[in-house]
């Protein structure tokens, strides 16, 4: 099995969109107390900033599956 | 050595055929001759080719599907399977498909294929998979050298550059590429990719005949994340573009087709944010209201204006109070007033005022009767203004009811 143990940072932004999408649709609703309301836009302000900057600093990474000696393949990072 | 009768001879002669791997899946290339169509709708016909020749059946199936039949010297090529016909002890190729022989042993190989994975249900629409919004791991599967893969990183670095590629380098053309392809497929199915694209650049009909390959086909359909194949160039078409879940025209197209465009990506962060603050303004601006309510509310059971509606009931019982008193007295007044007139009506003064006087004795007693009073007797006058004393003159006359009062100034 080669499973990329590191996560992607798309699995990553997806994380952190979709709760970001949590906390704008939470506070929509409108009827939180204030205090938690207050928490959560903070939270989704610091969500969406994190989101951009991974957006703004993502650089494509690619790795390559290679047939090694023993026939199993392996994954190197390499400059393609 | 062995006596057989005919139709174990017949029957010996057709299982032989029967167990043979290439009889069984051929393509005869060869000129048509006697050609005649039973009224059944089956037609039969002799290829030739040369001096040789052989024995044509073609089911009224086959032939139904054919655009025109064939015609008597027209070169074709034929696919069927050859087995023997006990009944004439003839051996006799039975045809599925038939194809003018100008279209190439490629293509009418491309076409039979294609047929047989439709049947088979390898190129059905309910089994395509949409593909996933959010790619995190796109596996590549196309050669290291190619322009092709260039391309495709680069629209992925440009539109989704947050994507992780795994590539397996397989070769794209020539013997052997094909399994190299199905090696590659099947290691990038033991990782954790969302999505595959099968690619390669554009290329002549035979480069390309790789991807037209049965064993390629059957190890994209067996993929357990979505294939985009992109193979060529946008007028070349191949068996794998019609077992991929998404078929792409080109390389470009299909790393396009997996990656959402970074700039929509900015757009929805923008939105969300949009959306958060304008979430937030409106919970501030609820929470103000709620507070300028509640704050009326609080106004209302303040005590100040407790102590103002406590001051007002204190001025509206004061205002009663002295309405009370005031037509109390009012009533006093006029009572009083009724009395005194009574009384003023009953006083003796106004007849005094008259004229009139007041005669007593002197204990005081009121004088009404003239024999009351003796000659000699002190009596006392009171008129409207002081009183007088005088003296009783003795009447003179019989009448002695009326005696003759002399007059004395009392001081």
């Amino acid at each position: 099995m080669t499973q990329t143990i590191e996560p992607a940072p798309g699995e990553e932004y997806e994380m952190l969109y979709s709760r970001l999408q949590q906390i704008v649709e939470q506070l929509e609703t409108g009827d939180l107390p204030l205090a938690q309301a207050l928490t959560l836009y903070e939270e989704g302000v610091a969500t969406a900033k994190a989101c951009q900057r991974l957006l703004d600093h993502a650089a494509l990474r690619v790795r390559t599956l290679m047939e090694s000696a023993d026939q199993s393949p392996a994954i190197t990072e390499t400059d393609v | 050595m062995q006596l057989l009768t005919v139709s174990q001879l017949n029957t010996y002669l057709r299982d032989l055929l029967d167990a043979d791997d290439l009889l069984r899946d051929v393509w005869v290339e060869g000129e048509i001759s006697s050609f005649s169509r039973h009224f059944s709708g089956h037609c039969y016909f002799t290829l030739k080719e040369g001096d040789a020749q052989i024995g044509a059946v073609m089911w009224k199936s086959t032939a139904s599907r054919l655009a025109t039949l064939p015609v008597n010297g027209e070169a074709v090529l034929a696919h069927g399977r050859v087995a023997f016909y006990e009944v004439r002890g003839q051996v006799q190729l039975y045809v599925d498909l038939l194809r003018p022989a100008g279209i190439g042993l490629l293509q009418a190989q491309f076409e039979r294929l294609k047929e047989r994975l439709a049947a088979e249900g390898l190129f059905e629409p309910s089994r395509k998979r949409p593909l996933p919004l959010l790619p995190h791991r796109i596996g590549i599967v196309t050669s290291p050298t190619g322009a092709a893969l260039q391309d495709m990183l680069n629209v992925l670095r440009r539109r989704y550059p947050l994507a992780e590629v795994i590539f397996a380098p397989c070769r794209v053309q020539g013997a052997g590429a094909a399994d190299t392809i199905i090696d590659a497929l099947y290691a990038l199915y033991e990782t954790n990719v969302d999505v595959i694209i099968v690619a390669r650049g554009g290329g002549a009909a035979e480069d390309l005949w790789t991807f037209n390959d049965e064993q390629v086909a059957r190890a994209v359909f067996a993929s357990p994340v979505p294939v985009v194949s992109g193979v060529g160039h946008e007028t070349d078409t191949t068996i794998i573009d019609f077992v991929a879940d998404v078929r792409a025209p080109t390389p470009s197209a299909a790393a396009e087709l997996v990656s959402p465009d970074i700039e929509e990506l900015n757009d929805d962060i923008a939105q969300m944010r949009g959306r958060l603050s304008a979430a937030m303004t409106q919970r501030l601006a609820n929470a103000r209201e709620t507070i300028a309510r509640l704050k009326l509310r609080l106004d209302i059971r303040s005590p100040e204006s407790r102590i103002r509606r406590d001051r007002q009931h204190i001025d509206e019982f004061i205002r009663r109070a002295t309405t009370t008193v005031e037509r109390r007295i009012t009533l006093s007044r006029a009572r009083l007033d009724g009395v005194r007139g009574r009384l003023e009506a009953l006083s003796p003064l106004a007849t005094l005022e008259r004229g009139y006087a007041v005669v007593q004795s002197s204990q005081g007693t009121l004088i009404t009767d003239a024999s009351q009073v003796a000659p000699d007797d002190r009596i006392e006058i009171v008129v409207r203004r002081g009183r007088f004393r005088a003296h009783v003159e003795p009447w003179s006359t019989a009448d002695s009811a009326v005696n003759e009062v002399k007059k004395q100034t009392l001081t």
